[in-house]
């Protein structure tokens, strides 16, 4: 019962240090602190952290390296577009819509590539997701290589705030259960897995078709924000700069992905007259967190109260 | 007909481009099991050291070419040394990740140390000449291309299945403990193998340098992807299999970009990579082998 | 009643025959052991039983049923659990989670419980944990129950996997080389929990061991198996004294 009551408590604590944060930077937009600058490099910032948490289910968790991860981004983008924009359904539908149809598209993808292991299954979400980007490329209906442009600026820092927090929500959630356990058991030995009575198939497809739902809501977001979307924006290299955050921030490391997505959002925006060197760090973090630190800046811990609590020499 | 000879022989040396990018995927996949995403920028790197060796240097074309291929060499055996080998123990997947990192370097520093643009490989170095036999034009880049690929491959047969480097690089692919227990050096073989298939792709570059005209720091994001597709549609492991998987590529791209639209071009590559993905993981040559629990 | 009944089981690898011919049949609650020099396709007979290989020909009916074809998973959830020659825990998941996952077949709750933490996830994760940690009670694995499974010592991850398999709920239990790296004393105490388990969970075993007074000791009827085929079978006492068994051991064994 003591328990059960300190989690309430601390639950509670969560609750208001997040209504804190929200409140804090809506004001700030609203009071004209935040610059324009800092405040796309803050839509950036979520962004990055909804598609490398939502990665980080599919290639931390489930243990499935995925490469495609930006062509269920545009699936999103462009969804959510044709419903706003070219329909004239409020945002939210064009939310719901991008959610929808990514989610159907990481399961038609899913279903047949799942069955690949390792870096053949790799190689061909790769190639689903430049077949993806090209396919957009020749839709004259959504302008081919030219792209969507003059999408309204819908995406505001609640939906920005909300979208963050029900990715995460979502994730740890499914993370931390049976199902996320079943998830967890075929990263670890796919085969005992499947023989402990796990369909491992169905359940590599559950965890993709998630990240690919919340990869399509990142898009949404990216779209609205940024007033125009081209196929080439999501192109393998997209993917790339999404695996660089999970990579380093660790495999099966929800916090990780958040802290590396921040961090590398960051450094993006330091760097940004210089993409040469941008690119050239990018490519070092890999090599070198590979080389030396295989399991990312986390490994597969998680940043948690009990970690605060240790650090601040509280009992855990 | 007319028409289909001609794009058969555009095929070809298009072909014989991805077979060479497409060897030296096979060769290093076949002993360490490492798709080497960073071997399409080896190529790049080639491409530009032909470039410089022919403006700067004033080298023919075929010194150009041998310039490329030692640097290459060296370019890739060094990689392997620095990148690679340290993982050699640890998964695919790590391995997998360093490789991409390792395209990206390569990608990046190039355009820190060169600059972003495009170069016009200089015409002099190589005026095309234009002939028409039976109706069919043919250039002197194609016979260029053919001619020499071919013989590169001879080169490489002759490497692998005669040479004691070659038994030796087979043996390692095979079972690798077994070939340290016959007094085989892994470590060796491997580099001479990444040696080899740099040098191989390094060639390739200086042909793409001559096909296309121009050489450019991403130039090896494409042809290497196309290049690997090849190698899997052969076999990934088999070294006959790049050889036919890259010709058969690079006619079937012709064929589209001649007949359908050139923008669904790109998309021929990763359309059949799916396509053998899920039909035959193994390629055309490969067999299957199960996993033992 | 059987419960298994497998008919001309075939299975080869790249033209060479690693089971042939193979007939076999157990009743309910029996606890039978499959012997034979090693490379005699003692483990394939699992993988085939278990759907890891599929069979190039035969049949094998399980509890009434054909399961020829079927993914693992699926002959998993009909009931039939096994252990791994070499351990194949999840190694850096605790030793809970790894009787936990065997256990996910009961879950209760579905994925938007699970999400929105309904109270019936609550519910459904206790009962699973009680389960589970049931199981590891019973292998005297409860106090090391948060510790990863690579830090176990060898004989007690035998025992994990035995707790795991056993989560899964099993009519039929296949255990491969259960005693392999144990001392006498462990191996005993093994044999004393096998057989337990058997009658409280009311369970058919099936058991690969090379350690004979293991096989002797508790199992009923012994198949013996050598290049792929059945070449003897029989109570203990009757394999004994084969002479065929004991011209395959000793061409094979030179020690």
């Amino acid at each position: 019962m003591q328990e059960k009551k300190r989690n309430w408590l601390s639950f509670g604590g969560e609750v208001l240090i997040l209504a804190a944060i929200f409140t804090i930077v809506q004001y700030a937009i609203t009071a004209g602190l935040l610059n324009q600058y800092y405040q796309i490099n803050l839509a950036s910032m979520v962004i990055n952290i909804i598609l490398a948490v939502s990665l980080n289910l599919i290639n931390g968790f489930t243990g499935q390296l995925s490469l495609g991860h930006a062509g269920f981004m545009a699936v999103g983008a462009y969804a959510s577009v044709i419903m706003t924009n070219m329909l004239g359904y409020p945002f939210i539908a064009g939310l719901l819509m991008a959610c929808l149809a990514a989610a159907l598209a990481g399961f038609i993808i899913g279903v047949p590539t799942l069955r690949l292991k390792g870096d053949y299954l790799a190689i061909a979400t790769l190639a689903f997701g430049e077949v993806i980007r090209v396919v957009l490329q020749n839709i004259d209906a959504v302008n081919g290589p030219a792209g969507i442009v003059g999408i309204s600026r819908l995406t505001t820092w609640p939906w920005l705030f909300g979208a963050m927090l029900l990715t995460i929500l979502v994730v740890v959630n499914l993370v931390n259960s049976s199902y996320g356990r079943a998830i967890i058991s075929v990263r670890e030995d796919e085969i005992a897995s499947e023989l402990m009575g796990i369909n491992t198939t169905s359940y590599k497809v559950l965890a993709f078709v998630f990240g690919a739902m919340f990869a399509g809501l990142a898009g949404a977001l990216y779209a609205h924000y940024f007033y125009i979307i081209k196929p080439e924006t999501f192109n393998f290299l997209k993917s790339f700069d999404i695996l660089v955050m999970v990579v380093l921030g660790g495999l099966g490391s929800t916090t990780g992905a958040v802290i590396a997505a921040m961090f590398i959002t960051v450094l993006t925006a330091v760097l940004q007259s210089f993409p040469a060197i941008r690119m050239i760090l990018y490519a070092l973090t890999l090599i070198i967190v590979m080389i030396y630190r295989p399991q990312g800046l986390m490994g597969n811990r998680e940043l948690s109260r009990q970690t605060f609590g240790r650090i601040w020499g509280g009992r855990k | 007909m007319l028409e289909f000879s001609q794009q058969l022989i555009n095929g070809l040396s298009l072909g014989a481009i991805y077979a060479l990018i497409a060897l030296g995927y096979t060769m290093v996949y076949g002993i360490i099991l490492l798709i080497n995403f960073a071997h399409g920028d080896i190529m790049m790197v080639g491409a530009f050291v032909g470039f410089y060796s022919i403006t700067l240097l004033g080298s023919n074309i075929v010194a150009a070419m041998i310039f490329a291929m030692i640097a290459c060499a060296i370019l890739g055996v060094v990689i392997e040394k620095i990148a690679y080998r340290p993982l050699r123990n640890s998964t695919r997947i790590a391995a997998l990740i360093t490789a991409i990192g390792m395209s990206l370097f390569l990608e990046y520093a190039t355009i820190f140390l060169l600059g972003p643009q495009q170069k016009v490989f200089p015409q002099s170095a190589f005026p095309l000449q234009q002939y028409e036999i039976m109706g069919l034009l043919i250039t002197n880049k194609d016979i260029f291309i053919i001619v020499s690929a071919v013989v590169l491959m001879i080169i490489l047969q002759f490497i692998i299945k005669q040479t004691k480097t070659g038994k030796a690089m087979r043996a390692v692919s095979v079972d690798r403990e077994a070939a340290v227990l016959m007094g085989i050096s892994v470590d060796k073989t491997i580099s001479i193998t990444f040696a080899i298939g740099s040098a191989l792709a390094a060639a390739a570059g200086v042909m793409i340098g001559v096909y296309y005209n121009t050489v450019n720091p991403l130039m090896g994001i494409i042809p290497g992807l196309k290049a690997f597709v090849a190698a899997v549609l052969g076999g990934i492991g088999l070294i006959p299999g790049a050889m036919v998987g890259g010709f058969v590529l690079g006619i079937l791209e012709t064929f589209v970009s001649g007949y359908g639209s050139s923008l669904y071009r790109d998309a021929v590559a990763f359309g059949v990579l799916i396509l053998i993905l899920l039909i035959k993981p193994t390629g055309l040559l490969g067999k299957n082998t199960g996993e033992k629990v | 009643m059987s419960i298994i009944e497998i008919k001309n089981l075939a299975k080869s690898f790249g033209g060479l025959s690693a089971v042939l011919n193979f007939n076999f049949r157990l009743d309910e609650n029996e606890l039978v052991g499959l012997i034979g020099p090693n490379g005699a396709g003692k483990t394939t007979v699992f993988n085939l039983i278990t759907g890891v290989y599929k069979p190039d020909q035969g049949s094998i009916i399980f509890d009434g049923e054909e399961i020829v074809g079927r993914p693992p998973y699926n002959i998993c959830a009909r009931g039939i659990a096994r252990t791994f020659q070499n351990i194949r825990l999840f190694n850096d998941l605790s030793v809970l989670d790894n009787v936990k996952i065997a256990a996910h077949k009961d879950v209760s709750y579905g994925l938007l419980s699970t999400i929105f933490r309904a109270p019936a996830f609550f519910r459904g994760e206790k009962q699973i944990e009680q389960e589970s940690l049931k199981y590891l009670e019973i292998f005297k694995l409860a106090d090391k129950k948060d510790e990863l499974a690579r830090n176990l010592p060898y004989g007690e991850q035998r025992r994990l996997e035995i707790a795991r398999a056993l989560a899964t709920g099993p009519k039929l239990l296949i255990l491969d080389e259960p005693a392999a790296g144990m001392n006498p004393q462990e191996t005993k105490d093994l044999m004393n929990l096998i057989e337990w388990i058997r009658s409280d969970f009311n369970l058919t075993i099936l058991l690969i061991e090379h350690d004979m007074s293991l096989v002797m000791g508790v199992c009923e009827r012994i198949y013996v198996l050598d290049y792929g085929q059945i070449i003897a079978h029989g109570k203990p006492e009757e394999i004994r004294n084969n002479k065929q068994v004991i011209q395959a051991y000793l061409g094979e064994e030179v020690e």
